[in-house]
């Protein structure tokens, strides 16, 4: 079985703050960790390399530092790691990193049964890559997953919604994406680290895996940032001392009455 | 560098660095002159830019020194934008029940279809939901479409995109809104890829820009610290998901009526199969839905102290929610996690006990309606954010706002 985990590098979005004089975001000292959601994704599909014997694969689109989140993959025991890079990925957007994953996943020599990814990125939230990617490879998706088994050529999964979670099966191969409930991710051994540090890791361009130019980049990209600025600041707040309980809680149920809210 | 989406002139950038500071993709660095093939400067460095870009602009905007722009691409393979009219919005059913954001993005969607001088229609996906498509014109829709089909019944990411996608392939919106919810956000992005255009996720609010008629879809990013405008200029149609209670209803209005168009659906060999459903969280937890929720966290101090809390929505007629902390320790299931990590509110009144404020946090409840925050630390950043503030002991300050109410 060949699982294949994609990942992205992504800022510490708890570290990112906000100058407030140019209202602008600070990025200095801001550390690149892989996406949370990842690490769980990559997890699942470790654990199902030590209950099933799977080769896990690990592909990430991004500049040639993301390398650190690929080595760090590694060290926790993923068998091969694969970087997607090219300047001519620059400025993809959904469609476009879909569509550039898809072709790297085209491009394996062994094909994979499962293609595992995290619910979303922490840095934009959109959560459209993994079904964007099942949509260009035509295969199956199962979103918000939080349990994972595999039987014979099926996996059965447990999906979360709204209000509760349905027991779903789909044959493989498929595409799902998994919350962060599923597990607890591991950390690298000592010996993981050693043998992340020495390996090379591979390097694919556009060109690698017969990317058509027009569908990657800033020209494949059917959405365009026109604005980026800092929501403005809540004003207004009112406190209210809570030395005394009694009093501070008759206060705040007047003002909540006040406003119609109870 | 070539083709990159971001064009740096060498011989005006100075490598002041201002420019780094302000990407939020850290997709600049600094690098030698002596690295390039560059004529000689009285400056040492120079900005580099790298496939992290997204050409957002932010960098253009606070050089001092005229020394960036944006490459103007000629995107090729557009759509013929005038060929598609009208706005969309996915009415979104769960057994047989249409869902409240429906209603909102009805109500946002018919003051779009009227600034663009154009329809409004409902796109309904179900089984025996005739006498319910109807009633989605009083909510402003002028059309439905509706396909009344078993296979429909239940939600099948694989039937739902490829229907949806031949619908729009049909008749050719302009726009089509659905709910960022669970369904929604599961098979939206395949329709996009399908229909090849942009699709703008979660945004928290839809206008159109005056001069072209564009959709200006603006929506939080990194865990809610900036906001971007994203358009969608060359692809039809430009599509976008909505958080449920971020956009407001309208009233519905009996008296309007509106054609029901049925169509067939387009079924493929559904690839997943439901085995079993279960609604085990019931609308204690059910924190989307709530219109008040009383939040826990680190302050809390134990698992046993969310009774406490509990007592509180009780009387509030509350969902529970609680901070990551007060989940990382055990002290609460994970579904009852609010911010980034967990799930994104919106409620008329957010309650936070003991919860600091960590910025993951904010970016999950932040656009709540009222926000009170009781914490004991003045300098908790909760209260940035809170309405009412009180700064004092949860433990006693909390039982007592429960004795008022239970009380009034």
């Amino acid at each position: 079985m060949h699982v294949v985990v994609c990942i992205k590098q992504v800022p510490d979005t708890g570290d990112v703050k906000i100058n407030p004089e140019t209202n602008t975001l600070i990025r200095e000292g801001v550390e690149s960790i892989i996406n949370p959601f990842d690490e769980n994704a990559l997890e699942a599909a470790l654990v199902l390399k030590e209950t099933s014997g799977a080769t896990v694969t690990v592909m990430t689109m991004g500049p040639p530092q993301a390398e650190s989140a690929l080595r760090e993959c590694m060290a926790r025991g993923a068998d091969d790691v694969i970087l997607l890079s090219d300047r001519a990925f620059a400025g993809s957007d959904t469609w476009a990193t879909s569509y550039a994953l898809a072709q790297g996943i085209r491009t394996l020599e062994q094909k994979p049964d499962i293609i595992l990814f995290g619910k979303q990125a922490i840095d934009g939230d959109t959560a459209q890559v993994g079904p964007g990617v099942a949509e260009f490879l035509d295969l199956p998706v199962i979103t918000y997953v939080r349990k994972l088994e595999v039987e014979g050529e099926t996996v059965q999964v447990e999906r979360v919604f709204e209000d509760g979670y349905e027991k779903m099966e789909a044959p493989m191969p498929v595409v799902l994406t998994i919350l962060k409930e599923m597990n607890v991710p591991r950390m690298a051994s000592l010996r993981g680290r050693m043998k992340a540090k020495k390996a090379e890791i591979k390097t694919w361009t556009a060109e690698h895996i017969k990317a058509d130019p027009k569908e990657i980049g800033l020209q494949g990209s059917p959405t365009k940032v026109v604005r980026i600025f800092t929501p403005p600041k809540k004003t207004g707040g009112v406190r209210i001392d809570g030395s005394h309980p009694l009093e501070a809680a008759r206060a705040l149920v007047e003002k909540l009455k006040e406003q119609k809210v109870v | 560098m070539q083709d990159a989406p971001l064009i740096i002139y060498a011989d005006k950038c100075t490598g002041c660095s201002l420019c780094l500071k302000v990407c939020p993709f850290a997709a600049l660095t600094l690098e030698p002159r002596a690295n390039f093939d560059l004529p000689e400067s009285r400056f040492k460095n120079i900005a580099v830019v790298n496939e992290a870009c997204t050409a957002c602009g932010a960098c253009v905007e606070a050089c001092k020194f005229e020394a960036m722009a944006i490459r103007e691409i000629e995107r090729t393979g557009g759509d013929d934008l005038t060929a598609y009219k009208g706005v969309w919005a996915f009415a979104e059913q769960r057994d047989g029940e249409i869902q409240d954001v429906v209603y909102e993005l009805l109500s946002k969607g018919r003051e779009l279809a009227d600034k663009l001088q154009t329809e409004l229609a409902a796109v309904l996906f179900g089984s025996h939901m005739k006498e319910k498509a109807a009633e989605l014109t009083h909510w402003g829709a002028d059309k439905v479409y509706l396909v009344d089909d078993p296979a429909l019944a239940e939600y099948s990411t694989d039937n739902y995109s490829s229907t949806m996608a031949d619908l729009i392939e049909k008749y050719k919106p302009e726009v089509v809104l659905a709910g960022a919810t669970s369904i929604g956000r599961a098979f939206i992005p395949r329709v996009a890829i399908k229909a090849k255009t942009g699709l703008t996720a979660d945004c928290t609010s839809l206008e159109i820009d005056d001069e072209q008629k564009m959709l200006l879809q603006t929506r939080p990013a990194f865990g809610g610290n900036i906001m971007a405008t994203i358009i969608c200029p060359n692809h039809r149609p430009q599509m976008a998901t909505v958080r449920h209670k971020v956009l407001k209803k309208a009233s519905p209005d009996a008296s309007r009526s509106g054609e029901v168009i049925e169509e067939a659906p387009t079924l493929t060999q559904a690839r997943t199969k439901i085995i079993e459903v279960l609604h085990e969280m019931g609308n204690t937890v059910n924190l989307a839905e709530a219109d008040i929720i009383v939040s826990g966290g680190r302050g809390l101090g134990g698992p046993e102290n969310f009774k406490m809390l509990e007592e509180l929505a009780k009387e509030l007629g509350a969902a529970v929610g609680a901070s990551r902390a007060a989940v990382d320790a055990d002290w609460i299931p994970a579904y009852h996690q609010v911010g980034q990590t967990g799930k994104t509110v919106c409620p008329k009144l957010y309650i936070a006990c003991g919860i600091s404020g960590a910025i993951q946090h904010l970016a999950g409840m932040s656009s709540s309606d009222t926000i009170i925050a009781i914490n004991k630390d003045p300098d908790a950043p909760i209260f940035d954010i809170a309405d009412i503030g009180i700064v004092g002991d949860i433990f006693e300050i909390v039982p007592m706002i429960t004795k008022c109410l239970r009380d009034r």
